[in-house]
């Protein structure tokens, strides 16, 4: 029991924090791209996928990542299901 | 052989630059270096005070720029110790009374004589930034265990890679053991794992550097402390020794619960 609550004191230990919140911060700062890009091309990507499927907006994740020398946009956006009636091809997934 | 031209930088202020160039300088004299230190801090001038000779100031590196004196004229010999001086800041002017070409100039002009010439630069990643790692033959970087300084010096560390002047080696000044056991405090492997730079030398935290600016006396001087000891060490490594890290700093025992921690750490995979 000790040990547990000792790993779960540990794991949010405020260095555990600041080492997270450096990575990102970081991952910012080498990529060199201004925020307001960045925040630019989420809303476009989420215009674009969300004009062909319905898409969980609480669960997006979009972000630069930094592994290997080379920085990555990573998206993580959840589809619920198609978009009945917009699409170009009405009804075709509809069956289902 | 000319000697060896340093510029201790940090990118953000209040990290300890001055401090650590102080006794950098006063721990090499120690073994029998010569050694100048030049404060380019123009405007802001304090490697005088923290080395206790700012009685001795007749002239400045602007001075010897303009040609009102001679470089010569403008090195303070530190008295207790014999193969030490310093080459003053100006108080009155600028960063952009003196430029990086005459800078290296003047550090060349004074590495013919030394061993070692340490230029304590400026905050920041302007001109006075410029003119500190102008005449570099190795940038050392200063930085404290808080994320505001580990930002500031992996920012600084991309420009002095620009500069061609990297990639440098690192300094992590003012780690408190203590902060760094309870887990509220980056450690050394953490920010070596951020910056992914070589490091120098770590520094403990101590009151009695307040203590020695006080006084004027560098913490270098003493052979006892743990802080001194530090200086030391880094001394010792700039003249190519190999000496291991302090202990104390290292992370505590490993339990097998540290090392599972550790294992997922490494399966997560950090920046760079």
């Amino acid at each position: 029991m000790e040990i547990l609550t000792r790993l779960f004191r540990r794991r949010r230990s405020s260095k555990e924090m600041a080492k997270e919140r450096l990575r990102l911060i970081l991952v910012h700062d080498r990529s060199g791209i201004p925020p307001e890009l960045l925040h630019r091309m989420k809303n476009e990507l989420i215009t674009v996928i969300s004009k062909h499927v319905r898409i969980d907006h609480r669960g997006i994740n979009i972000n630069l990542e930094h592994s290997d020398g080379l920085t990555r946009l990573v998206a993580d956006i959840p589809i619920i299901g198609a978009r009945h009636g917009t699409s170009e091809r009405p009804g075709g997934t509809r069956s289902r | 052989m000319p000697g060896t031209v340093i510029t201790i930088t940090s990118g953000k202020g209040g990290v300890g630059k001055t401090t650590v160039t102080a006794n950098l300088a006063v721990a090499l004299a120690l073994q029998g270096q010569h050694v100048t230190a030049i404060d380019t801090d123009i405007g802001l001038r304090n490697l005088d005070v923290v080395m206790g000779l700012e009685d001795h100031i007749i002239y400045d590196i602007v001075d010897v720029v303009r040609g009102h004196c001679h470089l010569s004229q403008a090195l303070i010999r530190d008295k207790r110790l014999s193969g030490l001086q310093l080459l003053p800041a100006s108080q009155t002017h600028d960063k952009s009374a003196v430029t990086p070409q005459e800078v290296a100039i003047i550090s060349q002009e004074l590495a013919a004589n030394n061993d070692f010439v340490l230029i304590d630069s400026p905050a920041g990643i302007e001109m006075g930034f410029q003119n500190a790692v102008a005449g570099a033959d190795e940038v050392v970087i200063v930085t404290t265990p808080e994320m505001s300084a580990v930002r500031s010096a992996d920012r600084i560390i991309g420009l002095i890679e620009a500069a061609g002047k990297g990639p440098g080696r690192l300094i992590i000044n003012r780690i408190n053991p203590g902060l760094v056991r309870r887990g509220d405090m980056l450690n050394t492997f953490d920010v070596i794992e951020f910056l992914a730079i070589d490091l120098l030398g770590v520094i403990p935290e101590d009151e009695a550097v307040v203590v020695a600016t006080n006084q004027g006396r560098p913490q270098a001087f003493e052979q006892s402390r743990p802080i001194s000891r530090a200086f030391h060490n880094i001394a010792h490594r700039l003249l190519g020794e190999d000496i291991p890290f302090l202990p104390i700093f290292e992370e505590p025992p490993e339990t097998i619960l540290t090392r599972l921690q550790r294992f997922f750490r490494l399966g997560q995979g950090g920046p760079r």
